[in-house]
């Protein structure tokens, strides 16, 4: 019938696409996907269809629920009637989105994935760290440009997605996916700048937070806004305001570690290589208990790894000889512990920094401890 | 670094015999050697991440 289809092409003709502001009642979805209401207001209502494939909407709405909608008046010739094609809905006090949020946030929830245990110490010394943004983004120039000024030693890895739009969602989980099975990343941060919140809402998709959290690697999430926490927020180890700030919680500053690596090379310094290799000579199947009398003088308070290099020189076994200790060994190589293994007239080797020498035991003594021990614990 | 770390806490064991302590001594100083390379690199590269239609990945230069 041509007369319904021509009221139609009048219709949309006659009508831009515009907003409807009401009350939302007799909401159906349909299996097919498309959902079917009416906006009505004190004393008019017009017949809604949101079609699956074309709106733009976060949530479902409740009935009674007071929308502003944006479509184009039109008519669906097979039954004649006029109706609302609404592409685009917002609710009073973002009802829709907080509705969609606190959807989403509580079948993570409901899975565990927004458990404070799950969160991942972020690594101390990351090498590389990949990062899911869009290449053209500010975000990646801005992520370079801190790991550059603060830690240049570390490598930026950008796993490309599209971070805002219909396609953002699946291909961060793309890329998500990508850099699991690839493994080779330290750290990831992931993120966009700022921008409106319709842009920033892949980021709440179900579907990333899960990927996210699957994630091997500690993650960082960087969704350029500060006021409201986005999903990957809440699933990420890490969440950081902005990207930049994303790169600086990564990574040390290298200047530091350059500090605390001179420290260990001053330790390391004063033991040339042919010493190392004459001690493992001297001593090679010897054994020391590194507590036995040295190592009670070290200061044990010290506690900074500067001082960790020092109490490192001062425990070692090279250290030990050094300073005058030997090690006693009988003939068949074994590490004397304790004056009981001794016999008067034993023959004894005599093991020094730079040599061994052979011995023989006059008299061993037992301390007085070891008399107790004998009448107590019965026949030695 | 960590690992330097490590060799200077494992050195504090009282426990530990002469042959891991050599040991320990030879790698603290061959992590030293490696750290120091490591920490001298003065440019973050930026790079990409691709993957062949068979699954192997590859890691090319990215103009900022």
């Amino acid at each position: 019938m041509a007369l319904t289809a021509t009221a139609r092409d009048v219709l949309e003709g006659a009508f831009m696409p515009l907003w409807v502001r009401g009350e939302v009642s007799d909401f159906k979805a349909h299996r097919n996907g498309h959902w079917y209401f009416c906006l009505r207001d004190g004393d008019a209502q017009i017949r809604c269809v949101a079609w699956s494939r074309d709106r733009r909407i976060p949530a479902r709405p409740d009935d009674g629920m007071q929308v502003a909608a944006f479509g184009q008046l039109s008519v669906y010739p097979a039954r004649g009637e006029m109706q609302f094609s609404v592409t685009r809905m917002e609710a009073e006090g973002d009802g829709l989105y907080r509705k969609a949020l606190d959807i989403t946030r509580a079948r993570l929830e409901a899975d565990g994935l927004l458990d404070p245990r799950r969160k991942r110490a972020l690594p101390r010394y990351p090498r590389r760290i990949a990062v899911i943004t869009s290449r053209d983004g500010a975000a990646l120039r801005d992520i370079h440009a801190v790991v550059q000024r603060r830690c240049p030693a570390v490598d930026i890895v950008l796993v490309p997605a599209a971070v805002q739009g219909d396609a953002a969602p699946e291909s961060l989980c793309d890329a998500l996916d990508r850099v699991a099975r690839w493994q080779k990343a330290d750290v990831l941060i992931i993120g966009r700048g700022g921008g409106a919140r319709e842009d920033l809402w892949a980021f709440n998709d179900e579907r990333v937070a899960r990927a996210l959290a699957s994630c091997p690697m500690p993650t960082i999430s960087a969704v350029g806004h500060e006021i409201d926490m986005s999903i990957c927020d809440l699933v990420a180890d890490v969440r950081a305001p902005t990207p930049s700030a994303a790169a600086e919680a990564a990574v040390p500053v290298q200047a530091e570690l350059r500090e605390r690596l001179r420290a260990f090379a001053g330790l390391f310094a004063g033991l040339s290589a042919d010493h190392v290799a004459r001690a493992r000579l001297d001593a090679s199947d010897a054994v020391l208990r590194v507590s036995d009398g040295a190592v009670r003088h070290v200061d044990r308070r010290r506690q900074n790894v500067e001082a960790g290099a020092g109490r490192l020189n001062a425990v070692s076994p090279l250290a030990t000889l050094d300073r005058g200790y030997a090690i006693v060994r009988t003939a068949n190589g074994r590490t004397v512990r304790s004056v009981r293994a001794l016999r008067a007239g034993q023959e004894v080797e005599l093991v020094f920094r730079d040599g061994a020498a052979s011995a023989t035991i006059d008299g061993a003594a037992s301390p007085a401890s070891e008399t107790e021990s004998s009448e107590t614990g019965g026949p030695s | 670094m960590a690992r330097l770390e490590a060799i200077a806490s494992r050195l504090e064991d009282e426990e530990l015999d002469l042959d891991a302590a050599l040991a320990l001594f030879e790698e603290g100083v061959a992590e030293l050697r490696a750290a120091s390379a490591y920490l001298a690199k003065a440019e973050t590269r930026l790079k990409q991440l691709t993957e062949a239609a068979d699954g192997v990945f590859k890691v090319t230069d990215l103009r900022a």
